[in-house]
């Protein structure tokens, strides 16, 4: 068995694969498939200050080796999760990290304050890149000014280690990263959904009913892929890596292209195992290719 | 360990029943689950590499000892016009048992289950699950043409068959809810089920809560996962947008916020 441990700031990950937020619910509906305590960690659904009803339906459009949501960040609020969801999953045995969401930088603040007081969560997303919500999310993420303001403002109130997801949906992701490492943030994780759009040419309507949504799947992964190997370049911080994972294969290239560790998110929805057969592929490449560990291999892309 | 999985099933038999609809039989090499009426299983259309996506059904039939389960397929669209093409001997990766089931009927109590089209499968599982004399259960199957009926009379011993066509090509001309049965008083029955189309199942709906019956529907929300994580086949009920998948697929109908 290969060392598969990885580290992303003060967290340490017992292997480098992990979940994707608002692909794998609050840990529990992947429980009901296998001991998600196999995993490296799981960054849960994105939550709110308050419950959040979401977008109207239809929200998903399937396409070509991908799909479109518009989930819109459905979630009954950070409130009902202390209270109801995190007593019965704090005690999974691998890192929890909490996504993080808000209309206005007050909003990010008063709910990273709330989360910073739960003793199971080691980390946070910062979320600035949702496409699907009207106010805040990625309009805070495609620009400098933005994202040093959301990521200056919470890391004055939260020690413990702080990612933020950046969104694809910009001219020079690099750039953003730069921008948010300058602020204290401890990592990047990339890329969030492409915004995208579907039409029923039979009807002549759009297939979601916000008419555009995020693309994810295989369809962005080497769109992804050079994205996660441009800032791993531009950053010192730890780059956390996902779009369209779907095996170990996958997993590797991000990896060699610079990430420490991956998100595995839309290939949950095809097979909820896809996981734990990454890290098992990840363990058989190093031991093929007389690694001693997964760190070795970060960033190894040979030019 | 949780109790649902991931798994290959070999595919026994296909056989058309109709223009429409075909009849896909799929063994598992492990026993199954308990399985009940309303439940569904989430299927990868094998080695099609422009459908991303899983497709759900409901299950129509469950063989322990065979460890087979059977689906009606209906052609609806790329996915299932896939499916449909399989040949005994491929293998398909199923997610199951996802969903709720329909309530059982209490004993002695008399139901009504409509199916339309490829949404009679559930309600022809739910007769030969309901534990009753099939003098207490009406089972009312509509279809748009003879062409398209779907031949349940091996379930006459769990219930009384009923028969319309659009057409009148089969049975009683019009829509379910112009069957007599609808006519005369609905309140002898106890509990109504309904499977099909999203119209049929308001109409259906409309007619059980003027009676006062209680009625559950099952219903077909386009989803990705199955298993309640991409949040995309949400409902609005009372209780706010809730996933069709976990919450669902079977919902009473005063639970919905259909305008009934």
């Amino acid at each position: 068995m290969a060392d598969l441990a990885v580290q992303i700031h003060n967290l340490k990950l017992k292997n480098p694969v992990m979940l994707a937020s608002g692909t794998c619910g609050y840990a529990e509906e992947i429980n009901e498939f296998y001991d998600v305590s196999q995993l490296g960690g799981i960054f849960l659904k994105g939550l709110t200050l308050r419950n959040r009803d979401g977008n109207l339906y239809p929200r998903m459009a399937e396409t070509p080796s991908g799909m479109l949501n518009a989930v819109g960040l459905q979630n009954k609020g950070i409130d009902n999760f202390i209270s109801n969801i995190y007593p019965r999953i704090k005690n999974y045995n691998t890192p929890l990290i909490i996504n993080v969401n808000g209309s206005t930088v007050e909003d990010y603040i008063e709910l990273t304050e709330k989360v910073n007081e739960l003793e199971g969560i080691p980390a946070i997303e910062l979320n600035i890149s949702c496409p699907n919500v009207k106010e805040g999310g990625m309009a805070f993420g495609i620009t400098c000014p933005g994202a040093e303001a959301v990521t200056r403002e919470v890391r004055k109130v939260y020690s413990k280690t702080l990612i933020v997801k950046l969104s694809p949906n910009v001219t020079d992701i690099s750039e953003i990263a730069r921008a948010v490492e300058g602020q204290g943030a401890d990592s990047v994780s990339l890329v969030n959904t492409f915004v995208g759009m579907a039409i029923d040419a039979e009807t002549r309507k759009p297939l979601l009913s916000t008419v555009t949504g995020g693309l994810s799947g295989p369809a962005i992964k080497p769109i992804a892929l050079r994205m996660v190997w441009q800032v791993a370049k531009a950053v010192k911080i730890p780059v956390v890596a996902m779009g369209g994972i779907m095996n170990a294969t996958d997993a590797l290239e991000f990896m060699i292209a610079g990430a420490s560790a991956v998100q595995i998110g839309t290939a949950l929805f095809k097979d909820p195992f896809i996981p734990l057969h990454v890290i098992e592929g990840l363990n058989d490449y190093l031991e093929r290719h007389r690694f001693s560990s997964v760190n070795e291999l970060i960033g190894c892309l040979q030019l | 360990m949780g109790k649902k999985s991931v798994g290959d099933f070999r595919v026994a038999e296909n056989i058309q029943l109709n223009d429409t609809n075909f009849l896909l039989k799929l063994q598992s090499q492990d026993p199954l689950p308990e399985v009940r009426p309303g439940q569904f299983v989430n299927i990868d259309i094998a080695n099609c590499k422009e459908i991303f996506l899983r497709r759900p059904f409901s299950i129509y039939e469950a063989d322990y000892n065979n460890q087979t389960v059977s689906l009606i397929v209906k052609i609806l669209g790329r996915g299932s016009k896939k499916l449909t093409e399989v040949k005994p001997g491929d293998v398909l990766s199923l997610i199951y048992p996802l969903g709720k089931h329909f309530t059982y009927p209490l004993p002695g109590e008399r139901i009504l289950a409509v199916g339309g089209g490829s949404g009679l499968a559930p309600m022809l599982f739910l007769a030969k699950e309901s534990g009753l004399p099939p003098e207490n259960v009406d089972i009312l199957i509509g279809a748009r043409s003879a062409s398209d009926h779907i031949d349940a009379a091996s379930y006459s011993r769990y219930g009384n068959l009923h028969h319309t066509t659009e057409d009148g090509t089969l049975g009683f001309r019009g829509l379910v809810t112009q069957h007599p049965i609808f006519a005369d008083d609905l309140k002898k029955y106890n509990r109504i089920y309904a499977c099909g189309p999203d119209g049929m199942m308001k109409a259906i709906a409309k007619e059980a809560k003027k009676a006062g019956v209680e009625c559950e529907v099952s219903l077909e929300n386009l989803m990705a996962c199955g298993f309640g994580v991409c949040l995309c086949c949400i409902e609005p009920t009372v209780n706010g947008n809730v996933c069709v998948c976990t919450e669902g697929p079977v919902f009473n109908i005063n639970d919905l916020k259909w305008p009934i």
